[in-house]
């Protein structure tokens, strides 16, 4: 019984490290990816006049990109504060999405971590926990602050607040096609996170609905509206538990080494 | 040093966080019904793909008018999902999929965005 519970705990503790690499090696294309935009929201920031500690104060109080990015825009045009923050609150509205969705595997975790946690909730920090958490099973603080802090609010508010200081000297990272980073890894983490015929059906879904209202109406409200309607196109295939469930595998990431 | 717009970061802060806490902090999350954790269970394929897909299928102009948009970008994405599916590697993958880009648009077949 005892050997037995040992040996459990130690095939536990070896998925969890097996888990935790691949979980570091993923998030090294984000941290690309969020130095690089994080340089040029930098510029932007120099060129509409921002001053390093506005620039880090976006970057530690907002600390969701789209929404930085179009704040720019906004101040530089001249919207009104009132306006501005409605749109930013529209814009991240879908992050309720993403909490929703990790808020069940932090049901153990206590308040000031889970309060924390949510305020490092950006797109990158969701797509490198869920997948994370879905490979073990059950929440790893160490792999989602990894992931919210280490990969994303570090790089991304150090190369924002050094774009804004060091200027025009720093090359477009569209030529290095760095542009595609983003796109790649939410697609790339995406199949990661395809179990079954479900989760097919909700990211084919997700993606047109989204790709659909962005183009009648807007991005943000694109990728809320897929968010949305994807998982319930998935819910209409029959469940895991039937006879016909599709003989797909759990599809780890990180390297064949590991399957 | 200008310290205006520090404010403003503040409340677009203030408002960003109850889309990201309520749920995080919310009661009850040990006892959601089975249908709605299957619902959440797929939120993440689906917003995921969304992302993507809207990142490289729609551009906006100045004026953040949206327009669909077919470029080298579907390529890398596919590249990407490819080498996902077939050595289950993102990081290889990312880096074929910005290769990709990168050496087109050094070749000049494709424009910078």
């Amino acid at each position: 019984m005892a050997a037995s519970a040992a040996a459990s705990s130690t095939t536990t503790a070896a998925e969890l490290r097996a888990s935790r690499r691949r979980l570091v090696g993923d998030s090294l294309g984000i941290i690309v990816s969020a130095s690089g935009f994080g340089l040029v929201l930098g510029l932007a920031y120099r060129a509409a006049g921002f001053s390093p500690i506005e620039v880090g104060a976006m970057g530690v109080f907002v600390f969701a990109g789209a929404a930085q990015f179009a704040a720019v825009g906004y101040v530089v045009g001249g919207l009104s504060w009132l306006g501005i923050i409605l749109l930013t609150a529209f814009l991240n509205s879908r992050h309720f999405l993403y909490a929703a969705a990790l808020a069940p595997y932090f049901a153990g975790a206590s308040r000031p971590v889970r309060a924390v946690a949510a305020h490092l909730l950006t797109d990158e920090a969701f797509a490198l926990a869920i997948a994370h958490f879905r490979r073990i099973g059950r929440l790893d603080t160490w792999g989602y602050f990894w992931g919210a802090f280490v990969a994303t609010f570090i790089p991304w508010n150090v190369a924002t607040i050094v774009g804004s200081l060091v200027g025009g000297q720093i090359p477009d990272p569209s030529r290095f096609g760095l542009d595609i980073v983003f796109p790649c890894a939410m697609a790339g983490l995406a199949v990661g996170l395809i179990t079954g015929r479900r989760e097919v059906v909700a990211a084919i879904t997700g993606a047109v609905v989204a790709v659909a209202v962005s183009l009648a109406w807007d991005p943000a409200a694109g990728i809320l509206a897929g968010g949305l309607i994807g998982p319930l196109a998935g819910l209409a295939m029959p469940g895991p538990k039937g006879a016909d469930e599709p003989p797909l595998s759990p599809m780890p990431l990180g390297g064949e080494d590991e399957r | 040093m200008s310290t205006a717009l520090v404010g403003l970061a503040l409340l677009m802060g203030l408002v960003t966080y109850p889309s990201r806490a309520l749920p995080m902090l919310a009661p009850g999350l040990d006892r959601l019904p089975p249908l709605l954790l299957a619902y959440l269970r797929l939120v993440g394929p689906a917003v995921l793909a969304a992302l993507a897909a809207v990142a490289v299928a729609v551009v906006l102009d100045a004026d953040r008018n949206p327009s669909f948009h077919v470029g080298v970008e579907w390529l890398a994405v596919a590249a990407c999902v490819l080498i996902v599916i077939r050595w289950r590697n993102l990081l290889a993958g990312l880096v074929a999929g910005a290769l990709l880009v990168a050496v087109l648009r050094a070749a000049g077949i494709v424009p910078l965005p």
